[in-house]
């Protein structure tokens, strides 16, 4: 389900847009339009939908439009044109009353130097959002210190944000939004101002929140590592327009265009991929209820044989290798000797499981058989590069 | 020969005679009622300082300055008050400070509401500055000829010029104050739903606070220097004494309206300053937020125009 809609969002910057949109409309660009015109394209036909429940980057070079989209889902940002639909709703519609309510109990939002009130302490800096709904006072301070616990900083609801180092502002920032309950969270550039360490501490703390809290985040940076580390889906912008959108393995493993490529060439595969791009669908040996192999091609060393469910039995052994089709395994023919990683591991991980010539296989979730790893496959995933940034001068 | 006022006069002079007095003539009732309010307050705080006794207003002074400032500033009030006390001059320093009482809760019931309005509408802003900047240029001097046209000579008219000229400072500080709030802090109140009082009084405000109180600062200042001018329009206190004194060449008795004048100015400057420094009562944790938000706000405000305008301004009799 779709929490969040975007349909031909357009943003142009100037009191007078129509002559932009007329050449944005006859297929002129940022650069050009803002040499004739004099008004800026921050949002050039945006298109995407924010699954329910997941983390959706935004990322991209400072200037290309990321704030601005990210302002115009709560409307800080008056949009130019198209629509934005929340929960199938569309913002645009909502007068000054709906949108207030919207932002009170809907959507709430993480800025990038925390936007603290300095005169507050830390408790009612996270109870803001629910005092300016007008929430009885005891009410709204057992929620805030509820969201406090939730973020580590119990210890700290009577200082001021001053007492605090970045990281802990930045979690009184999450808390304030946490507090309302709003199912869609938009963080922009939430974690940029915070030194590399913190950085990655509060990555992990929002992806260990994520996991029990479900929300729908939209999380703006113009760091793709952050990008792929955090994000479900990533929309990559420039000039305005999203250039290409997709899960981080995908923008990795076929970056659309040069601009996309640029980030993706450095990146190490083997932490962003997944076991199945290292896989091969190998149909596996099945063993039926009386003991003897199904029919399912040769009983090759390696194989694997599961049971009717699913799960893996073991590997044919060279001893095994001589068994005929139909006839019952005796005990030497299945050896333990093999290992198994979730299809969602990632092929750092996989390639710690093959170890000699033992046998790798892919399962899912329940623990079926989804495939083996074939560790040529996983060395070229590892090595390849992307078929539009084939570096040159390099001989195999 | 070659002297201009052979050749021929503009008789700027008769044109703006008549256009003040048929002014006066036909909007006597307005001037009438500007001049109620700052009448009745003037008379209150004039009755109020001259009644109560010297000893007990030194002590109530004193303790208000401690507890609005530092026991430093407090005890040179306490010294300063008593010295003012036996030179001689008391009650024409109670009436100066009457003047300035005056001036500065009437400055604030206008100028801040004023200054809310300019930070919120460009348009009123820029229709306000430009006044601001004419009144903050023109010496307070020449405020004096609308005013004796207008609403006649003494003390109550002084007391308009008063006002006219201590409210600027304070206009221009709320206005710059409540832009200057950051941006992103002004955005996280509307991201969560703030209304635009909500915004006003739960952001805006509170943290323009320290600004606004460095403007009172400037307000009060102002208020100090034109309470003396206006002597030459027949207003009471300690400027009459000064310009007694020199009319009759006594210069030992206008000297000692000037000491009077000065350490009332070192009072009420370092009082408001420290107000500006800190909350009231000095001593809570929010005075470190506060400290730490004038300071920046403080080397911000020394690269903007507007502030070297109403420091200038501030003065404008030196
Ligand atoms: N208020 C504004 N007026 C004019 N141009 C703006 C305004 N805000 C942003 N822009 C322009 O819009 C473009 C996108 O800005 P922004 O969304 O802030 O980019 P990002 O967040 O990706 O760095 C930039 O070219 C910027 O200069
Ligand atoms: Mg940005």
């Amino acid at each position: 389900m779709n929490r969040i809609r975007i349909e031909r969002l357009y943003k142009i910057f100037g009191d007078a847009p129509k002559r932009a949109f007329d050449m944005l409309a006859a297929g002129s660009g940022k650069d050009a339009v803002l040499a004739t015109t004099g008004h800026v394209v921050a949002l050039n036909d945006v298109n995407i939908e924010v699954p329910a429940g997941s983390i959706f980057m935004i990322m991209g070079l400072s200037g290309s439009g990321k704030s601005t989209l990210a302002r115009c889902i709560n409307r800080l940002i008056e949009p130019s044109a198209g629509s934005i639909l929340l929960d199938g709703e569309n913002m645009l519609k909502a007068n000054d009353a709906q949108l207030r309510e919207i932002r009170r109990t809907r959507i709430s939002m993480v800025f990038q130097h925390f936007a603290l009130l300095p005169n507050r302490t830390v408790l009612e800096n996270a109870e803001f959002g629910l005092k300016l709904r007008g929430v009885p006072i005891d009410v709204r301070r057992n929620k805030a210190r509820e969201v406090l616990s939730i973020v580590g900083l119990s210890a700290w609801e009577n200082k001021y944000p001053s007492a605090l180092s970045g990281g802990m502002r930045q979690r009184v920032g999450l808390a304030r939004a946490l507090a309302t309950d709003a199912d869609v969270l938009i963080m922009d550039e939430a974690f940029s101002a915070l030194d590399p360490l913190i950085r990655g501490e509060m990555q992990d703390e929002l992806l260990r929140l994520q996991r029990v809290l479900q929300k729908t985040i939209l999380f703006i940076t113009h760091d793709f590592q952050e990008a792929l580390k955090l994000g479900n889906r990533i929309a990559i912008m420039s000039d305005g327009a999203v250039v290409q959108e997709g899960t981080p393995q995908e923008i990795v493993a076929a970056p659309q265009n040069d601009y996309v490529a640029a980030f993706t060439r450095d990146i190490d595969r083997a932490r962003v991929f997944d076991a199945t791009a290292a896989m091969v669908e190998e149909h596996p040996l099945i063993m039926d209820t009386k003991g003897s192999l199904e029919a399912g091609g040769a009983a090759a060393p390696g194989r694997f044989v599961i049971n009717p469910q699913g799960r893996i039995l073991g590997v044919i052994s060279e001893e095994g290798a001589r068994i005929h089709v139909g006839a019952p395994l005796n005990g030497g023919a299945l050896s333990q000797n093999f290992a198994t990683v979730s299809a969602s591991a990632k092929l750092i991980e996989v390639a710690g499981a093959c170890r000699g010539n033992r046998p790798v296989a892919v399962v899912d979730d329940e623990g079926k058989y989804r495939g083996r790893v074939d560790p040529s496959q996983l060395l070229a995933c590892i090595a390849s590069q992307p078929a539009t940034a084939q570096p040159k001068g390099i001989h195999p | 020969m070659f002297n201009p006022d052979d050749l021929y006069i503009l008789p700027i002079d008769e044109w703006i005679q008549a256009a003040v007095q048929w002014t006066a003539l036909h909007f006597r009732p307005f001037f009438t009622v500007i001049k109620w309010p700052v009448e009745t307050l003037l008379a209150s705080f004039e009755h109020l300082l001259q009644t109560i006794p010297f000893p007990i207003f030194v002590i109530l002074f004193s303790l208000i300055a401690w507890r609005l400032s530092t026991r430093g500033i407090a005890f040179f009030c306490a010294v300063s008050l008593t010295f003012i006390g036996f030179i001689g001059v008391w009650q024409e320093a109670m009436t100066t400070l009457a003047l300035i009482a005056t001036a500065i809760v009437l400055c604030v019931i206008i100028g801040i509401p004023m200054g809310i309005l300019c930070a919120r509408s460009d348009r009123a802003w820029n229709i306000t500055r430009p006044v601001l900047d004419v009144m903050q240029t023109t010496p307070s001097f020449v405020y004096l000829v609308p005013v004796v046209m207008l609403f006649g000579v003494g003390t109550v008219p002084g007391e308009v010029a008063v006002i006219v000229a201590a409210l600027p400072p304070l206009i221009r500080f709320t206005n710059l104050g409540i832009r200057m709030v950051n941006t992103e802090t002004v955005e996280a109140g509307l991201a969560f739903g703030a209304t635009s009082r909500q915004l006003l009084w739960e952001i805006q405000l509170p943290l323009a606070t320290p600004t606004i109180l460095g403007g009172l600062n400037q307000t009060v200042l102002t208020a100090m220097v034109m309470s003396v001018i206006v002597a030459m329009i027949g207003a009471e206190g300690l400027g009459l004494v000064v310009l007694q004194g020199l009319g009759r060449l006594d210069v030992g008795r206008a000297a000692v309206g000037g000491i009077a004048i000065v350490l009332l100015a070192i009072m009420l400057d370092r009082i408001t300053q420290s107000l500006a420094k800190a909350s009231p009562g000095g001593r809570r944790p929010l005075t470190a937020a506060l400290l730490r938000l004038v300071r920046s706000e403080r080397m911000n405000l020394d690269n903007s125009g507007d502030l070297a305008d109403s420091r200038r301004a501030a003065h404008p009799g030196s």
